[in-house]
């Protein structure tokens, strides 16, 4: 009963989602007042409706009820509640239903926090993201239905979730890093009704600002839960592989830095106008390439989900609407002429400018290196495939070279700025930036001159917010007082940027300096590795609620005091047979120690260990979670909450915005 | 060309891409071609992993065998990798084909995660998978005694794999009851 209530929910949301998508544009078309009036009500309605159908997937999942495909496919009665829980988007049908709501979420946060927009965008915004709704919510009724019942034939018991998704990180990931992707849909949606209105002007830039930078924190966060799920569950220490899926997500993050830094030059400077619009699309239809590559079946990875050509036609055919119609909006309707405000060389807007075609060509090489084996395939070229290799060569040095010119960022001036004054800012830092360069890697286990670099354009980078913070506290009475006085935004800029130095430190030292060493041990055996003692304790067996689990008890020490205990695991989960490797970690902000079990060894009890010393390793998530709250930060501005207040005030006006 | 015609330029790319995905989705890339299925494997002289010894087609060929293609690189191999050892411990000959890694790297690892191949091929540059149309990294063909290729999966080969598609066709090529 209970699924196909969900079910009905889901039709009645995409009716509502259809007149979302219709009624208000067509009230925007005819300037008819009553019809876009209908568009925030709407937008809730489809919010409530996919919510109640979520619910009730959720429910089936969480009473076991086998009778439900999906469910006995990815669900098993001796499942923790929690990971019955997160079952539900562990598979194709249930992350699509979970993508739709998060739609619906975004959609309705719009409606409801935007009251100060002129109705006319309002509406036209509501209306596209509505469209983009039904897109989803069709996709998921007509190919991939999540309530399908197996009648009759009932099976007693599920065959139990992939046992890689049975993981705390796993429950949050997804969820996260859709409210980042569906997240981009608000800037498209605004700046497709941006042009559908005519009028792309820095109020428009202003509008998207906040929703943009929110989605791309999500993003930021759901990217960087995904890689520290790598690292401890796949059981041997990467964090990143470059797998297509990866990418999927990588792509939108990358577009969405363009597109956060081209916005603040068109709110601020009414410049890269088109531009703007052309990223707003381009990131939207990245995180729709995503989708579709993750859920077609045409390039192989670690995480597809089960796929069916049907859906990827759908998809395909979805996309091709969306992308396709928008770029002939955008052709017909973008300001074809450069504005007339103009910028010297020398100048915040250039800067901005080298950041945008640095991301730009970034996520133009890793949409190459994905897509490569695909085309290589339908031109008849043979099968590729493309490895980590070719994303590093590239991504090195692009990254470096953006990490010099971001030093200057903070203190460049807009409009015109000059070298002599450059010069004169950043001479401190630069020199500053090479004493660390060259004594920092001092500190590690030996001198490494990729390390050396890394310290350098980090402290050049720290630096340089430095100094530019201390211009700006300089004047105030006391530096309390100072600080305070910083806008959120600034506050959102200097998080991201410092995460940013931070992670260029974690990849680069845990690259370089990681030492692993891969041994025979038996209880009893100890090892010595980067000055850690690791005793081989005993050999256990443990039971957990789905799985059976050889464990392998080790103390750490380090000059004779005892650091710190870990227990690997290898456990073999009973529903489906599937042998998983439970990493021992214990993590630190200078270094993590690691330890995994291989496969036994002969027949004394001996087994295949793994020891890991990771220095730094936590920089890059901490960098990570640093640009995501830098991005939530940016919304707590008090220029939104003035610009919402004084719309509320000039309500009347409202209907002349557009 | 004019500042407007400029703006179609996004969307020409756009449909140039579409096309290749559209192309992309007829393909599969777990599919092989079908001009290889039951042909015979294709000859080759590679060095053997860990020793000066050439391997040659006539050498790994003589019973039903799964041949998998690993790398060091390769993430999902390594997921593969028990379920590959429990098929050996049954006795199910797997030959090893190491695609484009890196010698000492792979040595460690069958030294550390075992080894559940009768022998590796190292195929450094990737000729036999280019011969074979290898995807990537893991896949897995059955071969019959007489060195036909009878299946190819691409991707991870599991309980679910094994039992449904690979065991019925070892088994059956075993008995000889397919020609």
């Amino acid at each position: 009963m209970i699924p196909e209530v969900g079910h009905y929910a889901l039709i009645v949301a995409l009716c509502l989602a259809a007149i979302l998508a219709v009624l208000p544009a067509w009230g925007a078309w005819r300037r008819d007042v009553v019809s876009m009036g209908l568009a925030p009500g709407l937008a809730v309605g489809t919010l409530v409706f996919v919510g109640i159908s979520f619910a009730c997937l959720a429910t089936a999942f969480l009473q076991d009820d086998f009778s439900v495909k999906l469910v006995a496919n990815n669900s098993n009665s001796l499942l923790p509640a929690v990971y019955k829980f997160s079952a539900v988007w562990g598979n194709h049908e249930g992350s699509l239903l979970l993508w739709a709501l998060i739609l619906a979420m975004w959609t309705s946060a719009v409606a409801l926090l935007s009251r100060q927009l002129p109705l006319l965008v309002l509406s036209r915004v509501l209306a596209v993201m509505g469209a983009i709704a039904v897109g989803f919510l069709s996709f998921s009724l007509f190919t991939s239905n999540p309530f399908e019942r197996l009648l009759p034939g009932v099976p007693a018991d599920g065959s139990d979730l992939n046992p890689l998704l049975q993981d705390p990180g796993l429950i949050i990931h997804p969820p996260l890093l859709y409210m980042g992707y569906v997240g981009f849909s608000v800037a498209f949606a605004f700046a497709i009704a941006a042009l559908l209105g005519g009028r792309l002007d820095a109020s428009w830039a202003r509008w998207s600002r906040p929703w943009t930078n929110v989605a791309w924190a999500f993003l930021s966060l759901g990217i960087m839960l995904g890689s520290w799920w790598a690292y401890y569950e796949l059981g041997w220490g990467g964090w990143w592989f470059w797998d297509p899926v990866e990418n999927a997500s990588f792509m939108p993050w990358l577009a969405g830095i363009a597109l956060i830094h081209s916005l603040a030059v068109t709110e601020k400077r009414g410049l890269f106008k088109s531009w703007t619009v052309l990223l707003a699309i381009f990131t939207f239809s990245l995180s729709l390439l995503g989708t579709f590559l993750v859920r077609s079946g045409v390039l192989t990875s670690v995480h597809a989900f089960a796929t069916d050509p049907a859906r990827g036609l759908f998809i395909l055919l979805f996309l091709a609407l969306v992308v396709g119609g928008s770029l002939t909006l955008y052709a017909l309707r973008a300001p074809a002429v450069s504005s007339r405000v103009s910028f010297a060389w020398v100048s915040r807007e250039s800067l901005l400018l080298f950041n945008n075609v640095v991301f730009l060509v970034a996520t133009l090489t890793v949409l190459f290196g994905t897509l490569f084996p695909l085309i290589m395939d339908a031109l008849g070229q043979g099968k590729y495939s493309v490895g980590p290799p070719y994303f590093n060569a590239v991504f090195v040095p692009l990254m470096a070279l953006l990490a010099t010119f971001m030093g200057l960022g903070p203190v460049s001036r807009w409009k015109s700025d000059s070298v002599s004054r450059w010069r004169g800012e950043l001479a401190l830092p630069a020199v500053v930036a090479v004493a660390c360069g060259l004594t920092l890697p001092l500190l590690g286990v030996e001198y490494n001159l990729w390390v050396a670099l890394a310290a350098l354009l980090s402290a050049w980078l720290v630096l340089g917010l430095a100094r530019d913070l201390w211009y700006r506290v300089r004047g105030a009475t006391t530096l309390g007082r100072g600080l305070r006085r910083l806008s959120p935004s600034y506050w959102g800029m200097l998080l991201a940027h410092l995460g940013f130095a931070a992670c260029i430190i974690g990849i680069v030292a845990t690259s370089q300096y990681s030492v692993e060493r891969d041994l025979k041990m038996q209880p009893g055996d100890s090892q010595v590795l980067a000055g850690y003692r690791f005793d081989f304790l005993e050999l256990a067996q443990v039971r957990g609620p789905n799985f059976v689990a050889d464990e392998a008890r080790f103390r750490v020490s380090r000059d004779g005091d005892v650091v710190t205990h870990l227990a690997p695991q290898k456990r073999r989960y009973l529903a489906s047979g599937s042998v998983m490797t439970e990493a021992a970690i214990d993590p630190g902000l200078f270094r993590d120690l690691y330890v995994a079990m291989g496969e036994p060894v002969g027949a004394e009890g001996a087994w295949a260990i793994r020891l890991h010393y990771k220095p730094m390793v936590r920089w890059m998530w901490l960098g990570a979670i640093f640009m995501g709250l830098g991005g939530f930060a940016t919304t707590l501005d008090r220029r939104y909450r003035r610009q919402r207040r004084s719309a509320r005030e000039g309500l009347q006006g409202a209907l002349h915005g557009a | 060309m004019g500042p407007r015609l400029k703006l179609f330029i996004p969307l020409i790319l756009f449909a140039v891409l579409a096309l290749f995905l559209f192309r992309g989705l007829e393909l599969d890339p777990k599919e092989l071609p079908s001009a290889l299925i039951d042909r015979p494997l294709p000859s080759f002289e590679l060095p053997a992993l860990g020793g000066d010894r050439m391997l040659r087609r006539e050498d790994v060929i003589g019973e039903v065998a799964l041949f998998n293609v690993w790398a060091t690189w390769c993430v999902s191999c390594r997921v593969e990798h028990p379920y590959l050892h429990m098929l050996a411990e049954q006795g199910v000959p797997i030959i090893g084909l190491n695609y484009k890694d890196d010698d000492t790297d792979a040595l460690r690892w069958l030294e550390e995660l075992g080894n559940p191949y009768r022998v590796n091929i190292v195929d450094a540059q990737g000729t036999l998978g280019l011969d074979l149309g290898v995807y990537g990294a893991p896949e897995t063909y059955l071969v019959d005694a007489g060195g036909v290729i009878r299946y190819r999966h691409v991707g991870v080969v599991d309980e679910r794999v094994w039992q449904d598609i690979l065991q019925p066709l070892y088994r059956e090529l075993k008995t000889g009851r397919v020609n």
